[in-house]
């Protein structure tokens, strides 16, 4: 009983109460600085959605308009950060990335097929976990903390390489599992208020909740600068303030869970541009 | 704290007597001193880019007194005429003394 | 008057207007006022002559992109009226400025009206309001 009364109010809240109806994605095009990024697409085969859009396309024109511009773009401040930290020996070895890498360049594509499937461990890994494994093994230096100005930095700066290009995540093979288990994640509810990821990003995106407009919930733009944060922030702190928001425990950032919500929202934004480092409110 | 850095965007090459539309910005959490400590319940002290000076071959160009409601990675957006070649110098001056500074050079052309 | 679509567009259109008008100081408090006295010195402010531009809505208090210009302005004291404290910044002009005109981003508790004075190079004041709105988001997300 307590159960339906649960899920009655959570229903009743979005159906007829908090949740107004919203004007939608707008129509406005994303270029940066010269390059078209696609932020409409059709959805992959067997999603839910009809068309798929980037959350840029739910904000308002001022917070849009920091993003069209390299300058503008606060997050780039931590990008030129990226950089240094790309260019500086460190740890045991005294090698930089660069040393091994050669231009940061070479990475282009590594974000936009995240998370990748680890053989070795046998489970997908963030591009945080395979940062962090090789500045450890191969340059002798200590892990980044997953919401540090480094890893952000290094994060924002490589998945900038593969900004325009399309989100594409590998579905098949072992990685399905773990696609399936995000997505149970994606459906579950939880918290004191009893919501899932699905029923503001699926059954309201485009709505009103409050003031907020809601998006689809797409992780195209990670990590990404946001107003609330004023900073960047990565991916997995957005799970975590969204769990919080809902009144439930948070997992953890890296956790096994956020993996598969990670690689389960990559498969659902299949086609996306990927816009890293984004700019929300 | 993440790194305070600041960067800018000037033109390279102007005209003589030309105005021209130049860019600043400088990460900074900009604390405003209201904020509580989560965990310690206890303000958080304030810490701001207090001043921000532009001048041009020594000549001023625009002086912003900065109070904390500018937000965090403080901005800036204004004009310049530009007499002659030379070198734009830009100085942010934080809460605890330090002055960050930048320079650019503009060419006439 | 007929209700039709087309004086309500008409009204609209009027309400927007008269939205960029400078305001009265109808908004303003003993901290703004204070604020203001202490960089006119007590002296006269008309109104008008000040542009203000910020948008109708900020999507996000924190970061509210707003500009700043007055034709022959020396400097520009920008208040927010309805922040716990309404300084945000005051703008001088040297020499090589070019134009009297500065935009930046602000931060903004709620829904309230932003000030701007104008202090013009024969020495007299001038002042604009604006009003922007504030949004909560939802989840507070």
């Amino acid at each position: 009983m307590k159960r339906l009364l649960k899920s009655a109010i959570a229903v009743t809240a979005l159906g007829a109460g908090y949740a107004i109806a919203g004007p939608g994605p707008d129509e406005d095009q994303l270029v940066i600085d010269g390059l078209e990024i696609t932020t409409e697409v059709a959805a992959p085969e067997g999603s839910p959605l009809d068309t798929l859009y980037s959350g840029w396309r739910f904000r308002s024109d001022a917070t849009q308009s920091l993003e069209t511009d390299d300058f503008e773009n606060p997050a780039m401040v931590a990008v030129e950060y990226g950089i240094e930290l790309w260019e500086t020996p460190a740890g045991a070895s005294n090698k930089s990335c660069a040393d091994c890498h050669g231009d940061v360049e070479s990475l282009r594509g590594l974000r936009a097929n995240m998370p990748r499937w680890n053989a070795e461990k046998g489970k997908p890994e963030s591009l945080e976990h395979i940062i962090n494994d090789s500045i450890v093994a191969h340059q002798g230096a200590e892990k980044w903390k997953w919401e540090s100005p480094e890893m952000l930095a290094m994060t924002a700066l490589i998945g900038m390489q593969s900004r325009g290009m399309p989100m594409t995540v590998e579905t098949d093979g072992p990685m399905a599992d773990w696609i399936d288990k995000g997505k149970a994640l994606y459906y579950t509810r939880v918290g004191q208020l009893d919501m899932a990821c699905s029923n503001c990003h699926e059954d309201n995106y485009g709505n009103m909740i409050r003031a907020d407009h809601l998006s689809q919930g797409h992780i195209n733009g990670f990590p990404t600068y946001r107003f609330k944060w004023q900073g960047l922030g990565s991916l997995h702190r957005r799970f975590s303030g969204c769990m919080k928001n809902i009144r439930a425990e948070p997992f953890k950032r890296g956790s096994d869970e956020f993996v598969a919500l990670e690689a389960y929202l990559a498969s659902r934004g299949t086609g996306l541009g990927i816009e890293t480092p984004a700019v929300r409110n | 704290m993440a790194k305070v850095k600041p960067r800018v965007k000037v033109p390279k090459k102007a005209k003589a007597g030309e105005t021209i539309t130049i860019k600043s910005l400088i990460s900074h959490p900009m604390e405003t001193g209201q904020r509580k400590d989560k965990k310690t319940g206890d303000l958080i002290p304030r810490r701001i880019i207090n001043k921000f000076e532009v001048t041009f071959n020594g000549e001023d160009v625009i002086t912003v007194d900065i109070d904390p409601a500018v937000s965090a990675n403080p901005y800036f957006q204004f004009d310049m005429v530009v007499p002659e070649a030379g070198t734009v110098r830009f100085e942010w001056t934080d809460d605890d003394g330090t002055v960050y500074d930048l320079e650019k050079k503009i060419a006439i052309g | 008057m007929d209700l039709n679509r087309r004086n309500v567009l008409i009204l609209g259109t009027g309400a927007v207007a008269m939205a960029a008008l400078p305001l009265p100081a109808f908004a303003v408090d003993a901290g703004v006022d204070e604020a203001i006295a202490a960089f006119t010195g007590g002296a006269d402010v008309a109104d008008g002559g000040v542009d203000i531009e910020a948008p109708e809505i900020a999507e996000n208090g924190n970061t509210v992109p707003v500009a700043v210009s007055a034709d022959g302005a020396s400097e520009i004291l920008l208040l927010a009226t309805g922040n716990p404290n309404p300084d945000v910044a005051t703008f001088r002009f040297g020499k090589l400025s070019g134009d009297s005109s500065a935009a930046t981003r602000i931060r903004l508790a709620k829904t309230q009206d932003l000030v701007a004075v104008a202090k013009m190079q024969d020495g007299s004041f001038a002042k604009a309001g604006r009003t922007v709105k504030v949004t909560i988001g939802g989840c507070g997300g």
